[in-house]
């Protein structure tokens, strides 16, 4: 009796687990069966290639490239703003800083992590972009600066922390043999440790890149509704995420062209970080192995 | 100047620029909370709180909003916990050497890096559409519950993982079962670290906003909810409604519901860490 309550009870649990991989395969079948439907009304390379994205015009263009641009717009600009900063943070936290003003600054760094999104579009849109307007006369009211700038600090602890953690894996042997040849403190945090440590740095990246790709309501919010092949940072974009979110508040009749496009640009943003995704864990699981 | 003061002026000028670096990111936030407590604080009154929508900024509430989001957050805890501390159970007491569940893990890291919208995108076709719930709370409940379910796994195991080894072996010495150790020993002595990983899930449960959008949450809800099958909206949803409308007053609306707002992520994770460090104080083996 004890030995059939074991096994049913092993059993509900692989299915609490099993209910994860049915996720994965749930959004990736919905979004290549309402894809497919897309694609039977427009050419997927006018898809790809297509320099227009109406499609809630009279006249409907199906061009995705707009959309991307302005997504990679706002990442990149984040990025430059995350990567500086969040990296620079790891190295002094992890080579100069004591134990007790680490153990204070890591976790205020991270209640930047914990605001909701939707909080950085209302700061983007009411403050920052006054302020960047008064420097900047040619500045939209909704413009990829200001809501790239805020979403870059938003994920400066997704690249401190984690880089953070991948410098102090570092053996300490590294760091004493580089002292003992009479190195700097800066020519072992930046020529020794950071090397050394450089595989969990770019997971930290990559995985930054991905969550800013993925980021939706500061774009909404801030970046503006206008989909544009620019990389003008002064002006009105919209991203992939701002189009799904724009569709979804709107009046769009289900099972319309316009509803599928949600899935078409929803597949595009599923595969960008998808791969991206991969690409980190492909490194974290080939490389961070190797002092030990 | 020789080579050893030149090395010494960089490396203090480095320790200035990283000073700078770490205080732009604290400077942000403190702009952040100073600019939405300075337009937001005087509009919060229990008017505000208790008051229905309305197209007039002066008389508009977050009554139904408040209330949605107190539904689908609990909803979406009921669903989730038992699922993902399962799942986390299995993955790290019975399947350690189980290829099938190498393969979860992977999936899990990988679902963990999906963009939230994406599971608004599942929770409007799967919940929504085929299982014919609509835009109801239940729908939304059930897209939250995927979305949050690997931070519960990961913590789950987190926690499991730091139980030694000794306690079990201790437990199979009396002649307890495998399930009899889980429930009695693994998970009451894990029980710390596993509410710190729930409770982040449920700050992060709160803050959600583009699923829920997706799945067809509405801006404008004049009641409140009253089964799981109503139509709803949320506090964040609110917020964005009244962020994107031209009036000023508006603008104020919205910074006093973010203040509402940010005080329940504030006060879930200052608890969780209060949490963190209780149990790492307290339980040594």
């Amino acid at each position: 009796m004890q030995k059939v309550k074991e096994k049913i009870i092993e059993a509900i649990l692989l299915i609490c687990s099993s209910i994860t991989v049915l996720t994965t395969i749930g959004i990736i079948i919905i979004l290549a069966i309402e894809t497919f439907q897309f694609f039977k009304d427009v050419s997927i390379v006018e898809f790809f290639t297509g320099t227009e994205w109406t499609p809630l015009f009279a006249n409907k263009k199906f061009g995705i490239l707009p959309l991307v641009s302005g997504t990679l717009l706002t990442t990149f600009i984040a990025i430059l703003v995350a990567l500086p900063l969040g990296l620079t943070i790891a190295v002094y936290l992890n080579e100069y800083a004591d134990k007790r003003f680490k153990a204070v600054i890591k976790p205020l760094l991270e209640v930047l992590a914990a605001i909701p999104t939707v909080v950085y579009g209302f700061f983007a849109l009411t403050f920052i972009t006054p302020i960047l307007q008064s420097f900047i006369p040619s500045l939209a009211g909704f413009n990829a600066l200001s809501a790239g700038l805020v979403m870059g600090i938003m994920i400066i602890p997704y690249v401190s922390s984690m880089s953070e953690d991948a410098l102090s894996a570092v053996p300490n042997s590294l760091r004493e043999a580089a002292y003992g040849m009479g190195s700097t403190r800066l020519q072992t945090a930046f020529k020794v440790m950071l090397p050394a440590a450089s595989s969990g740095v770019i997971v930290s990246v990559i995985l930054a890149i991905s969550r800013a790709i993925g980021e939706t309501m500061i774009v909404a919010v801030a970046a503006g509704q206008e989909p544009r092949l620019t990389f003008n940072p002064l002006n009105s974009i919209e991203t992939i995420t701002t189009y799904i979110v724009q569709v979804s508040m709107g009046d769009v009749p289900q099972n319309s062209i316009e509803f599928r496009s949600i899935f078409a640009a929803g597949i595009t943003l599923f595969g960008l970080t998808f791969i991206l995704n991969n690409i980190s864990f492909w490194m974290k699981r080939k490389f961070v192995q190797r002092y030990e | 100047m020789n080579n050893a003061r030149k090395n010494e002026i960089k490396d203090n000028a480095f320790k200035v620029f990283a000073l700078v670096c770490t205080s732009v990111g604290l400077i942000v936030l403190g702009l952040l909370l100073y600019n939405i407590i300075s337009v937001g604080l005087t509009r919060i009154n229990w008017d505000f709180i208790t008051n229905l929508p309305s197209r007039r900024p002066g008389k508009a509430g977050i009554y139904t909003a408040l209330l949605g989001m107190i539904w689908v957050v609990t909803l979406t805890l009921i669903i989730s916990f038992p699922i993902g501390i399962g799942a986390g159970v299995y993955l790290e007491e019975y399947g350690k050497k189980n290829p099938f569940a190498k393969f979860i893990e992977i999936n899990i890291a990988n679902l963990a890096g999906v963009p939230s919208i994406i599971y608004g995108i599942l929770g409007l076709e799967l919940f929504g559409r085929l299982l014919a719930l609509g835009n109801s709370i239940l729908a939304a409940s059930l897209t939250l519950s995927l979305l949050v379910l690997p931070i519960v796994i990961v913590a789950t195991r987190e926690a499991v993982k730091a139980v030694p080894g000794s306690l079990r072996e201790a437990s199979y010495g009396l002649g307890a079962t495998r399930w009899q150790t889980i429930s009695r020993i693994v998970l009451p002595a894990s029980f710390g670290s596993i509410l710190t990983g729930l409770i982040l899930a449920v700050s992060r449960a709160v803050g959600e906003t583009a699923p829920l959008i997706v799945v067809g949450a509405l801006v404008y809800v004049p009641f409140a909810p009253k089964t799981p099958m109503d139509q709803f909206t949320v506090l964040p949803i609110q917020i964005f409604n009244w962020t994107s409308r031209p009036q000023s007053g508006f603008v104020v609306n919205a910074a006093a519901a973010i203040i509402i707002l940010l005080m329940f992520v504030f006060i879930l994770n200052g608890f969780a860490v209060f949490l963190r460090n209780r149990h790492n104080r307290r339980v040594k083996y």
